[in-house]
């Protein structure tokens, strides 16, 4: 009977507590595939410029003769069209979202220098 | 995918009564430019799906077909704001402001300039 | 001597999940005429076509809207498989299937949401948002994704789901359907929803099908179709009934809706029993030839139709998508002339409007 589900309802949340979280106090943990944003390792990027041409948003940029890859977080829509096809398996999809920005601008992220050969002792 | 008929536009409204007197729906209207003007007219019954296809070379004035199915109103403003067509007899007639886009006709294809500015996409922009 | 006055309604209305705009003229409380302008939404995907290769297109088919997104991408890459006559493996088709039942249950649930908050029933709205929040946990397990999937691609999907999380899903069933159940026994018993919506909003089944009329709109009215029975994707192994009401009116949509929800459950059930092993993706070869299809899917909405035509380069030549709300609209004004003022809200969303995938 309809009438006898409220009592059972108001008890049930007085055990439980309420369905809806305290965000952004508490958060819920992201799934494992969630698609949140990309990172590149640029130790084993080759700057091959695979992700630049499979990106549907043109978000990604890489420049081989400065050796910088880049990213427009706010064109990015994390499709991963990057990250799958990648050779050098630099790129991954982390599951956290990046913080809102307070004004555009892009992710410059620099190859680093090779170590010299023959390294000096001490 | 359906069965297609290719028809000329005065055959148009004679066939399109004929089918909704066979009990057809009207599934949709719309138009494709690539270097002719095609119409499709599409209908469909327990899942048969028959299209009317008007071919063209240049771009057609058609009757609209509101009498007979008083839905159509809302796809020939569409080919008309979209492509310029000049569809007579709209039971609702936006007049080109259905959509109220930036471009007029937005999916026309301009004819190539004199002074060449063709684009590696193949299709006129 | 009745007075007339000239209400606008929209495009920005706490009802309306997406912006259109009716002027409504109204004679005392009855309205006797209603314009509709839309264009609020307009983006003009579809001739995105020429900046986007087809196979980039599917990231765009899959934004034209949010609530309908995974059953527009999956048409778009169907429509793309069957102009250039690929063949997509077994697994994808019925994982296509799963995603797009659940899919189904989160517009519906969505739906029925937004009518309760129309009828001012607002914690009954927050209950059938909260079931869809459990739909879209499981989307975004699978897919990455709440809204916006990424998932399908011509040739299959790019994820796979594995047995594990399979078993998992077809666990958590039993719970949907006791979450639906209390929700949809307010909905179809509930004395406040039924004064609101019985009688409101009767289409005859002539009517609907002079208005051309698809999805749970006709499906209300007695007329029996569903895209799913042309066997798409798994369809044709599951076979599908059509949920038909004869009551015509809003209170008959709600049921049809209610009906498919537990129709989903079902589906998603023996899509997880009957799911085959291999491949999901086949890789696409060369460009789409000159020629056209049409695919027809069965959107939570109703019939959705998509149309390509290849001119052999690899940039589409047209993609066209003809939504059920395009082919609903017509009604919801013939239903919003004559009634009154109050119940113009619960119309405009008994035909489950999305205006975005209207207008594109």
């Amino acid at each position: 009977m309809w009438e006898f589900r409220i009592p059972g309802l108001l008890l049930r949340w007085l055990a439980r507590g309420p369905a809806t979280r305290r965000y952004p106090y508490v958060k819920r943990p992201p799934f494992a595939a969630t698609r949140g944003s990309i990172s590149n390792d640029m130790g084993r990027c080759t700057l091959c410029t695979l992700c630049q041409k499979r990106c549907p948003t043109d978000a990604i940029t890489v420049k081989r003769q400065e050796k910088t890859w880049s990213i427009d977080r706010l064109r990015c829509t994390a499709c991963r069209a990057c990250v799958d096809p990648c050779p050098a398996k630099s790129l991954a999809m982390l599951p956290a979202w990046t913080d809102p920005p307070l004004k555009k601008s892009v992710d410059v992220y620099s190859k680093p220098e090779a170590a010299p050969k023959g390294a000096p002792d001490a | 995918m359906g069965e297609t008929i290719p028809i000329d536009v005065v055959e148009l409204l004679p066939r399109v009564k004929d089918l909704r007197d066979r009990g057809y729906r009207l599934v949709q209207i719309h138009c494709v430019q690539p270097s002719h003007w095609e119409l499709n007219y599409s209908f469909d019954k327990d899942y048969g799906l028959v299209t009317l296809k008007i071919v063209t070379p240049a771009r057609p004035d058609l009757p609209s077909v509101s009498d007979f199915f008083p839905s159509a109103f809302l796809y020939e403003n569409e080919i008309h704001e979209l492509f310029g067509i000049e569809v007579s007899g709209m039971s609702i007639d936006y007049k080109g402001h259905l959509y109220e886009g930036r471009q007029a006709e937005p999916f026309v294809k301009k004819p190539p300039e004199a002074a060449p500015a063709e684009g590696a996409s193949g299709g006129g922009r | 001597m009745a007075q007339r006055t000239c209400i606008p309604y929209g495009p920005q209305h706490p009802v309306l999940p997406e912006p259109i705009h009716f002027d409504l003229l109204l004679e005392d409380e009855k309205i006797v005429d209603a314009v509709p302008s839309i264009g609020y939404i307009h983006r003009g995907l579809e001739m995105l076509t020429r900046d986007h290769d087809f196979m980039s297109m599917a990231y765009v088919a899959e934004r034209i809207c949010g609530i309908c997104s995974f059953i527009h991408g999956m048409g778009y890459c169907q429509a793309v498989e069957g102009l250039m006559g690929v063949e997509v493996p077994e697994r994808a088709l019925w994982l296509r299937t799963i995603w797009s039942e659940l899919s189904r249950l989160q517009s519906h649930t969505l739906w029925l949401g937004l009518l309760a908050d129309a009828m001012g029933f607002e914690s009954l709205f927050m209950h059938s948002w909260r079931v869809r929040e459990l739909i879209l946990d499981v989307f975004e397990e699978t897919t990455g994704g709440r809204i916006i999937f990424n998932v399908c691609t011509p040739g299959g999907v790019r994820r796979d789901i594995d047995a594990q999380t399979l078993g998992r899903i077809a666990g958590l069933l039993p719970r949907f359907r006791r979450e639906i159940d209390a929700v949809a026994g307010v909905f179809l018993h509930d004395a406040s929803v039924k004064a609101r919506l019985a009688g409101i909003g009767s289409l005859s089944r002539e009517e609907a099908h002079a208005w051309g009329c698809v999805g749970p709109m006709a499906r209300a009215s007695g007329l029996s179709f569903d895209m799913r029975q042309t066997g798409y994707a798994a369809y044709g192994r599951l076979g599908v009934e059509p949920v038909v009401e004869t009551g015509c009116d809003s209170m008959a949509r709600v049921a049809v809706r209610v009906r498919e929800l537990y129709q989903s459950l079902d589906l998603i059930g023996r899509c997880i029993k009957e799911i085959p092993a291999g491949d999901v993706l086949v890789k696409v070869a060369g460009s789409p030839p000159a020629g056209e299809f049409y695919a027809r899917l069965e959107q939570p909405r109703g019939e959705v139709v998509y149309y390509v035509q290849g001119n052999g380069t690899k940039f589409l030549e047209r993609f066209r998508v003809r939504t059920p709300t395009f082919a609903n609209i017509p009604s919801m004004i013939h239903l919003i002339k004559g009634s009154r003022l109050s119940d113009v809200a619960l119309l405009v969303l008994t035909i489950d409007p999305c205006i975005s995938c209207t207008e594109r």
